[in-house]
């Protein structure tokens, strides 16, 4: 206990500091971009509907689907910027981040601001006009100082929502508190996932009290009150960028990962091996799955470690299956050609979409296999991850097994096993070379129809990086050099229920384990 | 120093005119009384000589210059103009409202703080006051300044809109009185809308009465005073006389009895 927390202070730095860089840049463009709508909408009527309901509608829509719907469409805009330019941008973490909570932020700050405004005494405006202001001087000396008040009670509603939205852009590859709660809640660290909590709301309701602060000093017209709020909300924002400045530096080398044990392992092991061979590296955890490969093809991210079947059914999207060195070949020259990804080779072990049950289970049904469980399928429940029930391995099972199941549910990778272990439900899909099928003492079901294809772990490099020295010495070796048990053993040594350890360390044990220099 | 050429304005694209076709003209230090029901078009008159409403047709000139011939914030810093809503800036002083024309046109501020000193006495309240918020006053108070405010950038021409309608009588009486004083001592030129037939003839010089966006009479209340032509502006001169005769009456009994 002590000791995980004092492994999540350590991170503190750098998340909080990139929380805080994120949140005030959107909360600052939002507010920028908002002011001249208010007072566009608040002096005509007829675009007052359109804005705020604009608004309205980007606010209903999920704030994690916000951030992941940036990702796509910044890609898009950078391979067209690329065309045109000849140089792109990296569509992942800051940007698709930054975007999706400055349009968060936009909403109360507009909704306020045009109330503020429009409800400003019509004989003061007479007024204003009387005494011979211009529309701007009305517009500055009179009507922004009266809507103030309700303006900043906006601003605050809007930094409350952000710093809370910022948690979410983990997974688009931006790192912030959101890394705790993610990353801890993958290998069951509830200390990290509180941390992050705690984390989170410290900081919303700090910037809360200090726009508060802003807030009362505008109200009362006491400018002064006012300037301390704002010098205290700047140097936390400069101290902010001072801490994660010294905590990450800049990297020359940035690795990804997904989400879960075994990459958060292997990309510890990666960035350890750059470092060793004299670079900075630093890891981006918790992609999804295809953003992952789509960040490394544009240069995103230098390396990370995907599974040959994913990226065969995904990326190439390929429904056939063929042996497992004839699908490396053809993955190895497509990827090449398409994408200009190198794959530099794989790992050594196999880490397969299955189908796992409770050995109990199974054996009362006499189940061994896949289909076999096409019999039992109308009587039992199937639970799989997100990604699960979508992809192309689940179709073509379901397809060629003829499964049709009783129910079909989703889980977070953690409550999967979970959820089969309690029997909550009879069949999840498992990962083969998760250290919790021996852990709860699940069977893999054989697969004689070989519908899924070999899923080999391999190491893929980013187009810019193809050919870099420095990634090739520190990442060559791994190549053939990890077996499936030590593999499992170092996930399940993560993700265990009792004497659990931290990525990190199952990657030193890893490393030590088989000789890796 | 006013004058309308043949001035109108509609303000639903020419089904019902607020006002229509009207002329007339101001002399320098007159004090006129547009006096109207409501919905005559007394205000529309008034407003378009300031261009806070700008005529369909005709023209407005103000010292013998046409007023769209230059930009409505500049004119309307050279003309006060007072109002019943008053319209203080809340978040402003009274020193600061007074002085806000004077600071708009670029004034020193040695300037402007010797010229609100001036106005708060002019209008009768302490200087302590100047560094009250208007929240802080009472209504006829804040009219005091809103008067204070209009003359601060010393205009020749003062525009009224029902300056005194939603004040308590006795002090709106006050305040008319002490208005007429300041026009006199000034040189003012000021036009008063009202819809006070009495309040016109104890102020103003002269009187145009308008109806349905036309004039219907014009002159000086005695003149008005005497059969005039049009039956609805005999009522509307009856009425103060009337009042008056009656008042004048009542106190005869009540001194006959004691």
């Amino acid at each position: 206990m002590n000791e995980r927390f004092v492994a999540a202070a350590r991170l503190l730095p750098d998340y909080l500091g990139q929380h805080v860089l994120l949140s005030a840049a959107a909360l600052t463009l939002g507010f920028l971009i908002s002011l001249p709508l208010v007072v566009a909408a608040s002096r005509n009527a007829r675009i007052r509907w359109p804005v705020l309901g604009f608004a309205s509608v980007v606010q209903t829509v999920p704030s994690l689907a916000l951030l992941a719907l940036f990702y796509p469409l910044l890609l898009a805009i950078s391979a067209g910027w690329q065309e045109l330019f000849g140089h792109g941008f990296s569509a992942l973490g800051f940007l698709p981040s930054l975007l999706a909570l400055t349009l968060y932020s936009m909403l109360p700050i507009l909704r306020n601001g045009v109330t503020g405004l429009t409800n400003v005494d019509p004989a003061v405006i007479e007024a204003a006009r009387g005494v011979g202001m211009t529309n701007r001087q009305r517009l500055l000396r009179i009507e922004l100082p009266l809507a103030a008040p309700v303006l900043m009670a906006g601003v605050r509603t809007a930094a409350v929502w952000v710093i809370g939205g910022a948690t979410l852009s983990t997974p688009v590859g931006q790192t912030s508190l959101g890394n705790y709660i993610f990353s801890g809640l993958q290998v069951e660290d509830w200390v990290s996932v509180l941390f992050g909590c705690v984390a989170a709301v410290a900081l919303a309701l700090t910037a809360d009290q200090l726009l508060g602060l802003i807030e009362l000093g505008v109200a009362t017209r006491r400018p002064r009150i006012a300037w301390l709020g704002l010098a205290v909300l700047f140097a936390g924002v400069g101290a902010a960028g001072v801490g994660s400045w010294a905590a990450s530096g800049h990297p020359a080398y940035v690795v990804g990962a997904k989400n879960f044990a075994e990459q958060y392992i292997l990309a510890d092991i990666m960035t350890d091996r750059i470092r060793k061979a004299g670079s900075a590296a630093t890891a981006r955890v918790d992609l999804g799955s295809v953003i992952a490969y789509r960040a490394l093809a544009s240069n995103g991210i230098d390396a990370y470690i995907d599974y040959s079947g994913t990226v065969w059914t995904t990326i190439m999207h390929r429904r056939d299956s063929v042996p497992r060195q004839q699908m490396l070949q053809q993955m190895t020259a497509e990827l090449r050609k398409d994408h200009g990804v190198v794959l530099l080779g794989a790992l050594g072990f196999e880490n397969a979409y299955a189908l796992a049950m409770r050995r109990d289970r199974a054996e009362e049904l006499g189940i061994h296999s896949i289909a076999d469980l096409a019999q039992h399928a109308p009587q039992l429940r199937i639970g799989g991850d997100f990604e699960f029930f979508a992809r192309g391995e689940w179709q073509g099972l379901r397809d060629r097994y003829g499964l049709r199941f009783r129910e079909q549910r989703q889980f977070q990778p953690t409550f999967l096993y979970k959820a089969v272990s309690s029997r909550e439900v009879d069949v999840i899909s498992a990962a083969s070379s998760d250290g919790r099928i021996r852990a709860y003492d699940l069977v893999v079901l054989e697969d004689p129809l070989q519908v899924i294809p070999p899923y080999d772990a391999i190491v893929l490099l980013s187009p810019a990086r193809a050919t870099d020295p420095v990634l090739r010495r520190a990442l060559g070796p791994m190549v053939g050099a990890i077996p499936i048990d030590v593999m499992r053993q170092a996930n399940y040594m993560v993700d265990r229920d009792t004497d659990r350890i931290s990525p990190g360390q199952a990657a030193r044990w890893l490393e030590n384990e088989i000789h890796l220099k | 120093m006013i004058s309308f050429q043949g001035v109108s304005k509609s303000f639903d694209e020419g089904r019902d005119f607020a006002v229509r076709d009207v002329s007339f003209s101001v002399a320098s230090r007159a004090f006129v009384a547009l006096v109207g029901d409501s919905g005559s078009g007394k205000t529309t008159l008034l407003k378009m000589i300031n261009r806070l409403i700008e005529p369909d047709q005709g023209t407005v000139s103000v010292a013998g210059e046409s007023v769209s011939a230059m930009a409505g914030y500049i004119l309307r810093r050279r003309i006060g103009y007072v109002f019943q809503g008053i319209g203080l800036f809340p978040h402003m002083s009274v020193a600061e409202n007074i002085g806000i024309t004077p600071l708009l046109l670029g004034w020193p501020p040695e300037q402007i703080d010797a010229r609100t000193a001036e106005l708060i006495d002019l209008v009768e309240l302490p200087r302590s006051y100047l560094t009250r918020m208007p929240s802080e006053l009472s209504g006829g108070q804040r009219q005091r300044v809103g008067v204070a405010r209009a003359l601060a950038a010393r205009p020749s021409i003062m525009l009224m809109d029902e300056p005194f309608g939603a004040l308590d009588p006795v002090t709106r009486d006050t305040l008319g009185t002490e208005y007429r004083r300041l026009h006199d001592a000034m040189g003012l030129t000021t036009v008063m809308v009202t819809h006070d037939v009495m309040e016109a003839v104890l102020l103003g010089d002269r009187i145009i009465v308008v109806r349905q966006g036309e004039v219907v009479a014009d002159g000086a209340p005695q003149e008005l005073f005497n059969s005039h032509p049009d039956a609805g502006v005999r009522a509307l001169m009856d009425m103060p006389r009337r009042q008056a005769e009656r008042v004048r009456k009542l106190m005869q009994e009540r001194a006959a009895r004691e």
